[in-house]
């Protein structure tokens, strides 16, 4: 135990000592944090809506107002036919098409509920993700005995196919990407900072010769690593810290969810990305590489965490691997704290794994690391 | 000098790939001996102490240290011995002091002896006005009598050094011998490679390495005698003459 805490002091001396490191290590994120979160929106503007009236009724001109209301919508004509409406989609006229059948108003009020036909230009994917929630969400506040169905075109020879809403959408109300994607960037800093950190750290000593000077010491190969990777672990909750601070005071990004709950699910994931990181340095023999390998992991990590792109929308074997991505976990449960106001029950699943995770990667970690090669 | 055998070495051999770095070495060492290891550049010198002092396995060939087996007991081992490596190997980026205060609290020295043993050590070395400076800016010659003196700092049974005194100056060399006499004398085993013959004639015993093996191996007297020479240069030049 004392010999675990003479080399965290060391450790932190060290790092506090290097006055190139700090700034890395605290005002880069933030720049990062500020530049990301502005530039990485899936905000869609000026969406072109065409809409067909076969009720003409004041419901349904009611709901196509609502449209016309709408900052996000640029209402373009109306329709007299399907068969007009859908060449002016496959034109790009109009990226979104409404359909209101004919007794829409009168079924509505007989049956309570009603279904309305909403047709998107699918071309750009995410973008039709983003309108695919535009539209539900007006239509849900327009009434929401409606149901939507929806029908997608991309290609004249695909046919049409009926697909979900994607429910994340609906806990951002205010339709306000900031509020989505700042907690996902905050995972990646953290995933970033503490991995290039760990990884770099003990390779740095291969580099330079102490760490066969540790080698020669009696020291216990956990003490060592534990003594070694505890500092990047204060680091990473302090990053965490300071990224919750600036989505609050910055971006005003609500937190609802309980804060405790949210330090208790990072604690144990950035244990898994230091175990990476250390694993990382066993196999490399100078910082040059393990940054390469480090990175490599990184952006796959990254691009395949539902960060940027939406899991859904990958191809199904690339859903299925990224059941190995920890980030995949962290992001939903941070989307989840944060934004959903999740409780454990709801993060328990994503806890189990993480925490399954960050065993097998510090046990493999340890076992990897040798004193006498 | 005792008869008690520290270290004991019966055909040890390293091999990386199909290249033989270290070819079936014996030897031993005797408690209290400074122990010259002496041998050209790439001979084989770092590569078999790596396997003295439990960081490198050894391919084939036995080795006991300090009673303890390299191959079952090498923790054991390392908490007999000191090893200074033929590169500087404290932190820079910490001071004096506190690399004295790092590896004494590694070997597991309580801060009470660590803080006496520093302030002796500083004192010893003339280290005084720098102790709180970083290491890094101290001059090569200081720092390598630094990095000894850590080595042994937990009193080690036997001391493994390796070309401790590359590029240093005469005088600082000097002073270097003057200090692993006064750990010989006290009872450590000293395990030196050098470059420098002058230097083999301060060892008690010298061996000369060639091409991974050990080609000569006694005092400097008697070896001079045998290869009918003046000086331990001219021992070494005409056996790595011979075995050319
Ligand atoms: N890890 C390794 N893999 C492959 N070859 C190695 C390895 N380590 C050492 N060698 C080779 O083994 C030979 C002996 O190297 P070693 O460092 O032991 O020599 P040395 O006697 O200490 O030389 P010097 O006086 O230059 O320090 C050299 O040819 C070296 O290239
Ligand atoms: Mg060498």
């Amino acid at each position: 135990m004392k010999t675990i805490l003479y080399i965290i002091q060391k450790e932190f001396k060290q790092i506090f000592r290097n006055k190139g490191m700090l700034p890395i290590i605290f005002v880069m994120p933030i720049m990062q944090l500020i530049i990301l979160s502005n530039a990485a929106t899936f905000e869609v503007n000026h969406i072109k809506f065409g809409y067909i009236d076969q009720d003409h009724s004041s419901t349904s001109r009611a709901l196509i107002e609502t449209f016309n209301a709408s900052s996000y919508f640029n209402v373009i004509r109306h329709y007299p036919s399907e068969n007009l409406a859908s060449s002016a989609i496959l034109r790009g006229d109009i990226d979104v098409l409404l359909n209101i059948p004919l007794y829409f108003e009168r079924d509505l009020q007989k049956d309570q509920y009603n279904t309305l036909g909403i047709t998107i230009n699918a071309i750009d994917g995410a973008a039709a993700g983003v309108e695919n929630v535009y539209v539900t969400q007006l239509i849900q506040r327009f009434n929401t005995r409606l149901k939507v169905e929806l029908t997608q075109t991309s290609d004249q020879f695909v046919q049409p196919e009926i697909i979900e809403t994607i429910p994340l959408f609906w806990y951002n109300e205010t339709l306000n990407y900031k509020t989505y994607m700042v907690p996902g960037i905050l995972v990646l800093l953290v995933t970033m900072i503490t991995l290039f950190l760990s990884g770099m750290n003990i390779v740095r000593e291969k580099e330079i010769g102490t760490l066969e000077q540790i080698n020669v010491t009696p020291i216990k190969k956990n003490q060592f690593i534990i003594g070694k990777l505890f500092p990047f672990w204060v680091i990473g909750m302090g990053l965490l810290t300071v990224g919750l601070v600036l989505a609050r005071l910055i971006f005003n990004i609500p937190f609802l969810g309980s804060l405790p709950l949210l330090y208790l699910y990072t604690s144990i994931y950035i244990l898994v990305v230091l175990g990476m990181g250390l694993f990382i340095s066993n196999f490399t023999d100078t910082q040059q590489q393990a940054m390469f390998i480090s990175w490599f992991f990184v952006v796959i990590f990254i691009l395949m965490s539902g960060l940027f792109t939406p899991i859904d929308s990958m191809p199904k074997w690339a859903q299925h691997l990224t059941e190995f991505n920890p980030v995949k976990y962290f992001v939903e449960v941070i989307r989840m704290v944060m934004l959903k106001g999740s409780g454990f029950s709801d993060i328990l699943p994503n806890l189990l794994k993480t925490t399954l995770y960050a065993l097998i990667m510090n046990g493999l970690a340890v076992w990897s690391y040798k004193k006498t090669n | 000098m005792s008869n008690e055998n520290v270290i004991q070495v019966e055909r040890l051999t390293k091999t990386f790939g199909n290249f033989t770095a270290v070819n079936a070495i014996s030897f031993e060492v005797k408690k209290g001996e400074i122990f010259g290891f002496l041998g050209a550049n790439g001979a084989g010198k770092t590569t078999a102490m790596k396997m003295l002092i439990g960081i490198s396995k050894p391919t084939s060939g036995e080795a006991t240290i300090a009673g303890f087996d390299v191959y079952k007991h090498a923790e054991d081992i390392k908490k007999n011995i000191g090893y200074m490596s033929q590169k500087f190997a404290l932190y820079d980026d910490l001071t004096v002091k506190e690399n004295i205060a790092f590896f004494g609290g590694i070997y597991g020295l309580s801060r009470k002896i660590i803080k006496e043993k520093s302030k002796h050590l500083i004192e010893e070395l003339g280290l005084v006005d720098v102790a709180n400076k970083l290491v890094g800016a101290l001059p090569l010659g200081w720092k390598q009598k630094l990095s000894f003196s850590v080595s042994l700092l937990h009193n080690p049974k036997i001391v493994f050094l390796d070309e401790p005194t590359g590029g240093v100056d005469p005088i600082t060399r000097r002073q270097f011998w003057e200090m692993i006499y006064k750990a010989a004398n006290q009872g450590t085993t000293v395990f030196v490679t050098t470059h420098y013959m002058d230097e083999a004639e301060y060892c008690d015993r010298v061996s000369i390495m060639v091409n991974g093996k050990i080609e000569a191996l006694d005092t400097p007297k008697k070896l001079k005698a045998q290869f009918k020479v003046e000086h331990m240069n001219d021992v070494f030049l005409k056996l790595a003459r011979h075995t050319e």
